[in-house]
């Protein structure tokens, strides 16, 4: 695998400045490793290598925390990750018809990405903003009272 | 400090920013200096203002006036009018049918419409929550400063215990209390933590705290860590509460500055560090031992108890570990006395409690009413009656494991004492409210599927038993039910009550329990039958979701 993100980004200069910036305690794992997804996209492999070895953290420690969390992806993600909440607050005042709508318009289920690798698409708990339910969060934009017309419009500000 | 004549709130939840608040700031900052009205008035993001139609909401005092939606290009016309010549601008306030009983000045409003009771969110949308000299002109500090200087430790443990504050992350154990454990603890070294990590859907009370003022808990737990003995406080905030990490940053290091954090606070030998530290993603970290070893950068996984956090905690030292919502009433119960607190609520449970009113009824949002009101009146008052004039049908209490109550428990006094006699869990107060067209269950199913994706793994009741009643209940939604499943799922149901190591487990069969109890005839509707009789359930075959 390539150390090199498409945008130049180099994991193992993520890694260390990660560690560098937060310190390297035990305490500091999950900051780390929330660094590095958000400079990186994703943490793969190598990058969980790196931090174990930096921390001196046995690699199955630093794997199975990574795995563990939602925020934290271990595999590739698409350009836009779109994060639907199904919770039942949302689910009550309509999520059901948005997330048929969303399935049908991206044509993946939970949990994929497109094959252009344009979007993720992932499914999450509550989100803390249930009284605009529906809610659905694409990269850092939030939709709130969103109606399954409303969809194609919402995708189409991406590229 | 600076007194201005006129102050600008801007809202700046989420959805508010989605909609221009920050534009709407700058605009604001600069069509005031324009006029030369910048030492006059002042301008100020808060937070969420517990309104959730109308974005962004600007307020305007001290004539208490709201705007909204405000667009960038209606500032200059509200700073011309109002801010200059004084004049009201009624075309762009919000309509009087849109105002309800949902934000922080509405005690001023007496009279035309039903007020709250705000003691928690006494300053949530009324002070800027990045300036402390706000906070501190609105009692700010009082309490700490009280404490410090003429309360000794277990006087202020003594009046907590008095007030008879119960715990407001879920559980209801009193505040008082626990806190005498803590103190109790043999060692030198303890904690306080602000378990801040909200992950119940439904809940969002304490990102409305954290957000709108995040010193009222730096303060109530400075003054935790001086009754119980602890010189460091962690705050544990969700992942994706940005906004409230952000602004609990800036609070802190005014806090600092102030000498209200730090060393040798008010003068006294009383020292308190507070560290932020952010979650990224779990719902089981809300569980308290989890929520300690996520700190401690592992996996959350709840450890086994005893030993309690209250002797065994952070670093296995004694831990103290309170709700957001439960630290907001200290500072006011200290500042103005037990006997002031428990003239609010009901003498079983004094004081407020914060509610989230969610589902199909006409306002959504936020209140903070006293302890003891009904659902009743919490639906027709504050959520001015169901939508699209439709039935009353059943309402979720206290999130995803709370309770399942039909149309015949509505008048029941929302207190700990009058829910749990009614075996009713009131939780983290979130209210779902739900119609004749919920079926019940589609809410189960949605509700297990929860529990199962969120579930720990670690024991294997609720891992598997959480995974087998979500099956359970696709199959009945998909017409492929048997009878038989309803014996099953109630003994899944008291496996996951009695086999599970921790919280999440013990409570995820409560919504099963409450509608095989409550609304049985309509799950067997969809076997007996294999209709639904709301509509909802397809009675086709669907995939089962993947572990994301
Ligand atoms: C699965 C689970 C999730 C929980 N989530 C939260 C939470 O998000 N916030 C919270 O304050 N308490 C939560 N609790 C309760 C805490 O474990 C703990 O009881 C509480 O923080 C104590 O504070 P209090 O006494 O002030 O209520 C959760 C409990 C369980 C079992
Ligand atoms: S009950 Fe569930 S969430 Fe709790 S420890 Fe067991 S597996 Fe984990
Ligand atoms: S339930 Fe969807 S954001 Fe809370």
């Amino acid at each position: 695998m390539s150390n090199e993100q498409p945008n130049g980004k180099n994991i193992l200069e993520i890694v260390r400045h990660a560690v560098e910036v937060h310190g390297k305690t035990r305490e500091e794992l999950i900051p780390i490793l929330q660094e590095i997804n958000r400079q990186y996209g994703f943490i793969p492999s190598q990058g969980l290598e790196e931090v174990a070895r930096l921390l001196q953290i046995p690699k199955s420690q630093v794997f199975s925390v990574a795995t563990f969390y939602h925020m934290l992806n271990v595999k590739e993600m698409g350009r836009h990750i779109i994060l639907f909440c199904e919770s039942a607050p949302c689910h009550v005042v309509g999520g059901r018809e948005v997330w048929r709508r969303l399935k049908q318009e991206l044509k993946i289920d939970a949990g994929e990405t497109t094959p252009d690798k344009k979007w993720s698409l992932v499914t999450v708990s509550c989100l803390g903003v249930c009284g605009v339910g529906p809610v659905i969060v694409i990269d850092e934009d939030m939709y709130g009272n969103v109606t399954p017309e409303m969809i194609p419009d919402i995708l189409a500000r991406y590229n | 400090m600076k007194i201005y004549r006129s102050m600008v709130l801007i809202s700046s939840d989420p959805k508010s920013m989605l909609y221009g608040a920050e534009e709407v700031f700058q605009r604001f900052q600069k069509e005031i200096e324009d006029r030369g009205l910048q030492d006059e008035v002042q301008v100020s993001m808060v937070g969420d203002l517990g309104r959730h139609e109308v974005h962004p909401i600007v307020i305007v005092y001290p004539e208490a006036v709201l705007y909204g939606p405000v667009k960038v290009e209606n500032v200059p016309q509200i700073v011309e009018e109002h801010l200059y010549k004084g004049r009201i601008v009624p075309e762009l306030q919000l309509s009087a049918q849109e105002l309800s009983g949902r934000i922080a000045w509405l005690t001023a409003r007496k009279g035309t419409l039903p007020a709250e009771q705000r003691i928690v969110l006494e300053r949530a949308g009324v002070i800027d929550p990045a300036n402390i000299e706000d906070y501190i002109l609105h009692d700010g500090y009082a309490a700490l400063g009280k404490v410090l200087t003429s309360m000794k430790p277990e006087e202020v443990i003594a009046e907590v215990q008095k007030s008879g504050l119960k715990g407001r992350g879920g559980a209801g154990f009193p505040t008082g209390l626990k806190w005498s454990f803590v103190a109790k603890a043999p060692g030198t070294k303890k904690y306080v933590i602000c378990n801040a990590d909200e992950s119940e859907p439904g809940t969002f009370k304490d990102r409305v705290i954290l957000e709108g003022d995040p010193h009222a808990i730096l303060e109530a737990m400075a003054i935790a860590g001086y009754a119980v003995g602890a010189d460091e406080g962690y705050i544990y905030v969700r992942g994706e509460y940005a906004l409230a990490q952000e602004r609990l940053a800036i609070a802190i290091a005014q806090a600092k500055e102030y000498g209200f954090l730090g060393k040798n606070i008010f003068g006294t030998e009383f020292n308190f560090e507070i560290h932020v530290h952010s979650g990224a993603g779990a719902y089981i970290c809300g569980e308290e031992t989890a929520l300690i070893e996520s700190i401690e950068g592992k996996r959350g996984e709840p450890r086994a108890r005893p030993p309690y956090p209250t002797t065994h905690g952070l670093w296995g030292k004694p831990t103290l570990v309170n709700n957001v919502e439960t630290l907001a009433n200290i500072p006011p119960i200290l500042r103005n006395g037990a006997e002031w607190y428990r003239k609010f609520g009901t003498p079983s449970s004094p004081g407020t409690k914060v509610y989230t009113i969610l589902g199909n009824v006409n306002n959504t949002g936020l209140i903070e009413v006293p302890m003891g009101i009904t659902l009743r009146e919490v639906i027709a008052i504050y959520g001015r009656g169901m939508k699209n004039g439709r039935t009353f049908k059943l309402a979720q209490t206290g999130g995803s494991s709370g309770s399942v109550i039909p149309a015949s428990l509505q008048d029941t006094p929302m207190d700990f004492e009058s829910y749990n006699k009614a075996g009713v869990s009131l939780g983290s107060g979130a209210l779902l409210i739900c119609d004749e067209d919920t079926c019940v269950v589609d809410l189960a199913k949605v509700l297990m599927n929860f529990f199962r994706r969120e579930s720990c793994g670690k024991c294997t009741p609720c891992r598997i038993g959480t995974y087998r009643a979500y099956q359970i209940l696709q199959r009945i939604s998909e017409g492929q039910g048997v009878l038989k499943d309803l014996d099953e799922l109630l003994s899944l149901s008291e496996n996951l009550v009695n086999l599970s190591n921790c919280g999440l487990g013990q409570t995820a069969a409560t919504p099963i329990k409450d509608i095989l109890k409550y609304f049985r005839a309509e799950v067997e509707a969809h076997i007996r039958l294999g209709v639904c009789p709301t509509g909802v359930c397809t009675m086709l075959p669907e995939k089962t979701p993947q572990e994301t």
